[in-house]
């Protein structure tokens, strides 16, 4: 099998990017397979006509990568890729669109509201500050409608804090995502496969001291994990229909990492969807695998397989 | 569902994914992932302007004749150029060193000269004999970066003093010196960048450069004179080294990375006799001797080459890009103010008031063009509002190209400020360094 992987990009994810792409090349190198890492730039599309491929695996996190861009790309060259197609990737990387079409399905997800910064100008700053903090309370979350990592989200305790929180998520792109903060169980779910044949993996539980920002996701040490996670039979039951509904109703394909929290009544919360999940040494998915006692290596060939036998979209 | 054994109890064992974090050091736990040196991964790529890298601009060296030097080296000298060497550096070079000092006013002998791997590792070896944990430090209010990183990893308390257009301010460090000794503090060093400052760019006046040597002198404190740039002037001769003034006072860091090239990794230390010895063990133990292929590569430079034509041809380059880099700024971002270097590689920018280097580094990148946050040069969190601007590497067309990217962040942020207020601009304060390629 001729395999490319595409990691990098010109997203703030790069280094992340680079990291999983190497991961899954050494994964799949160790096994003794025909692969080439592969940065996406001018050079790319010479590179898939210049010899066949049988797949590609797209490992690019952040814009591009997870919002159907390079997706659409493969599509139109006739290139057979591991992931989500395109147009399921474009609803499932736009978190407020992503939400609405889980809560349509009756999948649980925190109360949002979705603003641009041009909002906070037309009406005004201080006004609207008022209105997210008489409507959610605190404490809430601010994120980037678009992005991953962490980058550009603040768990805001304070509602002085609010403002920062705002400018920092607005650093990243001009839409912020504000939803109630959830407290309970933190999990991240590997999904494999698509449709009714999407299965999970163990979850992964996740115990942070202070917030599970960039450092502590990626700097090992500061956060615990519990592969699988300390969960009842029912949590557990429970967070597999929420997550596997959620894979199923976005449409996504092959792998996906979905990060839910179990609150206190027991009611799941997807907080976030992953098309194209962290596969670095200190990631969630590769945990989930290690704890369902896969081979990661194997595992990755499976996928690979799967996406080359389905042809090009 | 999958496998999982059910009810997986609360009092199950976790892991951290590092078996060895009860092992660490205290000072290893406080190191951070930050998400800011992550970003600088998109720099390297060509569709992004980088005016944050502190790399020479060596496109105009005679690599054909280099490479046939290198080639001569190895085939007529290589049983020496390819093996261990002395731990103090080779005799040759040590001599030649002398002679490229003298250009700065330094009487040195080859002896109290050591070799080092790059000027970096002068600062390590240097920090590493004098510094207990708690020491003060005293730096210039910014500093260089990569010092800053050798001195915490130390655990030295590094207090900042102010500059000016001239340079370090001797009431400033005359003040700081009486406080520090008042509190019972114990100052080992100041450490001074005295030539085209990294990042300030300025240069300590001929007036303040006694000053500070008797200053230093009356505090019994040493002086850690770290010098790259010396020789990259553009309209004057090189200003005499502090070490020129108080042979036992100073120790004095050199480099040929600017003035050659940094690929080779070779700097020095000239040190007083005492001192260099300690030295000489400190850098033994690190890395048993430098490498004699780059030591042989560096000397023989000197030898058979123009290497002060060079320097020359190097100044008219930088020159050329300091003049895009300011014409650039008062065409784009008339709002911020800066300083106008004579030499070296660096522009330090002050940004409207209101606006945070730091945070408005991810807008940065999204429009396609790098640089070093302020902050980066401060132990105490200071600097957000300012940003270094490289001038060195990039062409004058891509620099400019990089300030008018940078034109659109600076609006964009200045539109955050109006939105919300400057108080909600303003990052936390943390310290955050680069990534060394960078400094």
């Amino acid at each position: 099998m001729e395999v490319m992987i595409l990691a990098g990009g010109l997203s703030h994810e790069r280094d992340v990017s680079l990291r999983s792409g190497r991961r899954v090349f050494d994964a799949l190198r160790d096994l003794g397979d025909n692969v080439t890492l592969h940065d996406v730039d001018s050079s790319l599309i010479p590179a898939l006509h210049s010899r066949p491929i049988d797949v590609v695996w797209p490992i690019v996190h952040g814009a591009s990568g997870e919002d159907g861009s390079l997706q659409g790309l493969l599509e139109m060259l006739g290139v057979p890729y591991v992931g989500t197609a395109a147009k399921e990737a474009r609803v499932a990387w736009v978190k407020p669109v992503a939400k609405s079409v889980l809560g349509r399905a009756g999948i649980a997800t925190p109360d949002f509201v979705t603003l641009p910064q041009s909002l906070f100008r037309e009406v005004g700053a201080e006004q609207v500050l008022g209105a997210i903090s008489s409507h959610f309370g605190l404490p809430v979350v601010v994120k980037p409608a678009r992005g991953g990592s962490a980058l550009g989200v603040t768990l805001v305790t304070r509602p002085e804090d609010l403002a920062h929180a705002l400018v920092h998520c607005f650093a990243y792109g001009d839409i912020a995502l504000i939803e109630r903060a959830v407290s309970g169980i933190e999990v991240a779910v590997a999904v494999l496969g698509e449709g009714d044949d999407a299965r999970t993996l163990p979850a992964v539980e996740i115990v942070c001291d202070g917030p599970y920002d960039y450092d502590a996701r990626y700097n090992p040490g500061r956060v615990e994990y519990f592969a699988p996670a300390r969960l009842t039979e029912l949590q557990a039951d429970a967070v597999e229909r929420a997550v596997l509904a959620s894979h199923r109703e976005l449409g996504l394909r092959d792998l996906s990492r979905i990060d839910v929290i179990i609150a206190e009544d027991g009611t799941v919360n997807v907080i976030d969807i992953n098309v194209a999940p962290g596969l670095t040494e200190v990631s969630l998915f590769p945990q989930a695998v290690a704890a369902a006692g896969l081979d990661l290596g194997q595992l990755y060939r499976e996928i690979l397989s799967r996406a080359a036998a389905r042809g090009a979209a | 569902m999958n496998e999982s054994t059910p009810d997986v109890p609360r009092t199950a064992e976790g892991t951290r994914l590092d078996p060895w974090f009860d092992a660490y050091a205290a000072r290893a736990h406080r190191m951070r992932a930050s998400e800011i040196r992550a970003l600088f991964a998109v720099a390297s790529r060509p569709e992004v302007v980088s005016l944050a890298g502190g790399m020479p601009y060596i496109g105009g060296l005679p690599l054909g004749d280099i490479g046939e030097m290198m080639r001569r080296i190895v085939t007529e000298r290589g049983e020496v150029a390819l093996q261990y060497g002395s731990g103090q550096g080779d005799e040759q070079l040590r001599e030649q060193i002398t002679q490229v000092m003298a250009l700065e006013g330094i009487n040195a002998h080859p002896d109290d000269v050591v070799v080092t791997t790059g000027s970096q590792q002068g600062l390590d070896i240097v920090t590493n004999i004098f510094i207990d944990p708690g020491d003060v430090i005293v730096a210039e209010a910014p500093s260089y970066v990569g010092a800053l990183g050798v001195f915490r990893a130390r655990e030295a308390d590094v207090v900042h003093v102010a500059m000016d257009a001239e340079g370090l301010i001797p009431a400033a460090l005359e003040e700081t010196l009486v406080s520090l000794k008042a509190a019972g503090r114990r100052v080992k060093f100041l450490y001074t960048v005295p030539n085209y400052h990294n990042p300030a760019g300025v240069t300590l006046s001929a007036e303040r450069r006694p000053q500070i040597v008797d200053i230093c002198h009356r505090h019994n404190v040493l002086i850690l004179e770290d010098n790259p740039y010396g020789l990259l002037g553009f309209d004057r001769e090189p200003m005499p080294a502090l070490r020129s003034l108080s042979p036992e006072g100073v120790i004095y860091l050199g480099s040929f990375s600017k003035t050659f090239a940094p690929g080779y990794r070779v700097g020095w230390a000239l040190a007083p006799h005492a001192v260099r010895e300690k030295l000489v063990l400190a850098s033994e133990a690190a890395i048993l001797s430098p490498s004699n292929m780059s030591q042989m590569a560096i000397s023989s430079y000197l030898d058979h080459f123009d290497w002060q034509g060079q320097i020359k041809a190097f100044r008219e380059q930088y020159r050329e890009r300091r003049d895009a880099m300011i014409t650039s700024l008062q065409e784009y971002i008339p709002s911020a103010t800066w300083n106008v270097p004579d030499g070296g590689f660096y522009v330090w920018v002050k940004l409207p008031e209101g606006l945070d280097s730091k945070s408005m580094l991810p807008r940065a990148v999204t429009a396609r063009v790098a640089y070093v946050a302020g902050t980066a040069f401060f132990t105490d969190g200071s600097g957000a509002d300012h940003m270094r601007l490289s001038y060195c590497y990039p062409t004058p067309e891509r620099i400019r190209e990089g300030v008018k990217r940078l034109a659109t962040v600076v609006d964009a942020e200045l539109e955050t400020v109006r939105i919300f207020g400057a108080a909600a601009t303003t990052s936390e304060i943390s310290v955050d360094f680069p990534s060394p390629d960078l400094a």
